[in-house]
Order: C-alpha cells, then structure tokens, then sequence
C-alpha cells in the first residue's frame, strides 16, 4: 500500500500532465477547429441554394465555399422590425464576427422577442436574387433548424436545406438524411394569392395543396408538426423585413 | 583495455521476439476466440448506436485501437508507480485523455465525421472493454504485450462493429460507405422501383433503428458458436 501523501502527489503531477497536453492542444489546433465549424455552417447555408449551384455543395472544397461566400453572398442582420443592423451593433450583442453568419438563433431564440436578430443571406445566382433566411424550431428530441432560400418575389420557396441536433435515425432525421424531403419544399408558397400568409404544412399522408402542403416523414409525426411549427412561425419574423425589402 | 574485455552481461540474455507466439496470439485471440461483442458480450452499447453506417463504424474503430492500444500501454508503464487505492481513477484519466486527444485531430482532420460520431467519441470513455482489458492486462504484464493486447481487443471490437454495420447499411438504407447500390429512386444504381424483378423490394426501416443492431449481434454470436468449436461450453 502506498502512503496517502504519495497517492496525493501521484494523482497531482497525473492530471496536471494530462491537463497540460490537452490545454496546449487544444489552443493550437483551435484556429483550424474555428475555420471547420465556420465552413460547416457556411455549407449549411448554401445548401439551400444547392440547385442554383454550379457544383452540389457536397462535392465543393473547403476553398470554394469560401469563395462563394465571398463573392455570391450579401450577409445581413435584421431585427424583429425589419431594421438592418450595422456589423458593430450585432457585435454588441455579442457576436465578436459581426456576420449574419455568426449569428446562433439557437441562442436569439431565448431571449425577449423584440431583442431577437435574424441572419438574412442574398445569394447571387446567375440570373436572379435568393434571400436565404433561418427558422428555428423543436423537433422531438432537441432542436430543428432549417435554412429557407425564396424567389426574388419573396413568396416562392427555391429551396430549404434541414438540420437537427438529436432527431431518431431512420424516422425524424430523415428531414435532413432523406434529400427527398426537402425538395417537396421547391415550388411551395408562403403567401396564397390574396397574399394572406398561408406557411408551407407538413401533412400525413398525400400532400393536397400543391402549393402549401409536403408529405410528412412516415413514423415522425412530432418531428412533422415540428417543421409546420417552424416555418409558420419562424418565418413571420421576417416580414418587416421583407416589406421594407420590398418598398425599396 | 580492461574495460572492453569485461563482458556486457546484460548481452546474453536472449532478447525476447517482437512478434512471438504469444504476441501473436494477444492480437489474434481476441478477434476470434475471446472476442469481446460476440464471446465476452462487452462494449455492446456503442455497438448498437454507431452501426447504421460503415463509415463512420471504421472512424469509430480506427479511434479504439488508438485509445485501447495506447490506454494499456500507458497503463502498463505506470503499472508499478500506480497507487492501488486509486488505480480506477488513474486509467479514467488515462482514457479520457486519450479520448479528448482523438476527439481533438478528428475535429480538424475531418470535421464531418466528428459531426456525426461527436457524442459516440466521447462515449468511448464509458466503453466497459477498455476499462476491462486496463485492470485485468495491462496491470499485470509488461509495456509491448500490453500494446498488443490493446490493439487485438479493439480489433476484435472493431471487426464485429463494421460487419454489423455492413448489414444495417445494406439492408437498412441500400447502401455501402455512401455509396447508393439498390433501393427506391434514381440516385441509386438498381433502382428497385423500375427493376423488373426487385420491384417488390423496400429498405428495411427496422435496420436503421438501433433494436436491429441487437438482432444481428445475436445472429453473429449464434454462427460464431456454430463455427468455432473451441466456444461451445464455454459460459
């Protein structure tokens, strides 16, 4: 048996070695950690405009997202009133980047409404305009999310590109495992033709309204009704955006 | 010169072989006799959640070997100088060391696949094998059989989880590391829907969930008994 005084200096000089060589890892690799999780949720965005794209997203290198987002993406922030924020004002609210790409709605979602900000992205494609913007919902396990590309009418959805954090293999997460999903949402509208707004609804069963339902995902009925929630609600917040969009 | 005809005695001791009978028999037990998923029935629980896919089964049983591997050798290196009233909580640290080491380079090698594994990396810390082959191996036996012990063992894991997954991939979703082979729809390359005689056929959703893992444990640990005669009566 060992002394207690050695089993104490033995335990000490251990974890201050082990945590010597994590903390100096860590820091070194942590600008290339910085650069990956930047270029994952760069790939999240444009996902949505995946069909717009001259090569998927997912055959691109790490370079060419970046260039794409350098010289095809006009990045901006809004709040719940359509007011555009400045890059200083959104790193007041604690977003050191100052980018619409920086900003977490995971994190807007739980503060008091009229302090949430909302990331608008404006895709250049080759002939037209796509304003990407983000909801952000519960699914059954955690959170869903989902980047919703629309027409330059502001009414016509382009494309949506899902994620979720915890959703069931095989039955919720199939939103963003099953490509099919999200392209049922090409072609829907937001808005009916009185302009009232209508939402896009996930259905059981066969989708009837060509325009605002999509068939739901077999066995993830929470998930479903999820994504309606989502998009029902997310999408709202950007109205005075869009209509101050629209005026100018 | 005195000094050079004084014989270095520590010369004649026969040097023992790198690979050996023995060493050789420390990889290639556990992956076949004293497998750890199908004859110890150890390590089942991630065996179940990271088997829908072979990519990510591979990442995950490069990422044991590396941890299993380097855990006993580092264990067995402090093996004198590890106090006894705390030697559990030294291979914890032990583990969980080399785990946020892997958990580290994988989220800059390829951030992907962390993406995907990120909860199952960590949980390899929980994985009973390690912990397992740590007290009743590396305790005991010296820095290079310790190694190998580790490495067989994590084959061994590693070589259940990717035939698991090959199945689970294969039956569950229609295809193989990625690569879309049959099912319904154009992107694959039987398509089952057009197919004249496969039309009938439709992915196994059940191979997804992770109840199927169990089932096809089960199979394997059966045809392992039924093969391998030196199993039967053991337990």
């Amino acid at each position: 048996m060992h002394s207690t005084s050695y089993v104490v200096k033995f335990i000490l000089i251990v974890s201050t070695v082990v945590a010597l060589v994590l903390a100096s890892m860590a820091t070194l690799l942590k600008p290339i950690h910085d650069r990956n999780e930047a270029i994952a949720n760069k790939r999240s965005i444009l996902f949505a405009v995946n069909d717009f794209l001259e090569t998927p997203v997912r055959q691109m290198s790490d370079d060419e997202v970046l260039e794409i987002f350098e010289s095809q993406i006009e990045q901006i922030v809004t709040d719940i009133d359509g007011n555009v924020l400045s890059k200083e004002e959104v790193q007041e609210r604690g977003y050191p980047g100052g980018m619409a790409e920086h900003v977490n709605l995971g994190r807007e979602r739980r503060k008091p409404l009229n302090e949430q900000i909302f990331p608008v992205f404006k895709f250049q494609a080759t002939d037209q305009v796509l304003t990407i913007v983000s909801v952000r919902g519960n699914g059954l396990w955690d959170e869903i999310w989902a980047n919703v590309a629309l027409k330059p009418d502001l009414n016509t959805i382009a494309g949506v590109a899902f994620g979720h954090r915890a959703e069931t293999p095989g039955l919720g997460a199939e939103i963003n495992d099953n490509p099919r999903f999200a392209q049922q949402f090409q072609g829907t509208r937001l808005f009916d033709e009185e302009g009232n707004f209508r939402s896009v609804r996930v259905v059981k069963g066969r989708a009837t309204d060509e325009y605002h339902e999509v068939d739901g995902v077999t066995g993830a009925t929470v998930t479903n009704d999820g994504v309606t929630e989502m998009f029902n609600r997310g999408l709202q917040y950007y109205f005075d955006f869009f209509d101050k969009t629209k005026v100018q | 010169m005195a000094d050079t005809k004084t014989l270095d005695k520590s010369q004649l001791e026969e040097k023992k072989p790198l690979f050996g009978k023995r060493e050789r028999r420390l990889i290639t037990d556990p992956i076949n006799d004293n497998n750890p998923i199908t004859v110890q029935v150890l390590g089942i629980c991630s065996a179940l959640a990271i088997t829908t896919q072979v990519s990510p089964a591979v990442v995950m049983t490069l990422a044991v070997i590396f941890v299993m591997g380097f855990a006993n050798l580092f264990t067995s290196l402090l093996r004198h100088s590890i106090p006894k009233q705390v030697r559990m909580i030294v291979m914890l640290i032990i583990i969980a060391f080399l785990v946020t080491v892997v958990e580290l380079s994988l989220k800059a090698i390829n951030y992907p696949i962390y993406q995907e594994l990120s909860v199952f990396i960590g949980l390899i810390i929980t994985n009973c094998i390690i912990m397992g082959r740590l007290e009743a191996f590396a305790m005991a036996d010296k820095p290079w059989p310790s190694f190998l012990d580790g490495v067989g063992n994590a084959m061994g894991y590693g070589a259940i989880l990717i035939i698991v997954a090959f199945f689970r991939e294969l039956f569950g979703s229609g295809s193989l590391m990625g690569w879309e082979l049959f099912g319904p729809g154009e992107q694959f390359m039987i398509n089952t829907d057009a197919h004249w005689w496969l039309s009938w056929y439709m992915p196994n959703n059940l191979m997804v969930l992770s109840a199927s893992a169990l089932f096809v444990i089960g199979i394997l640990i059966w045809i392992h008994r039924a093969w391998n005669r030196k199993l039967i009566d053991v337990s």
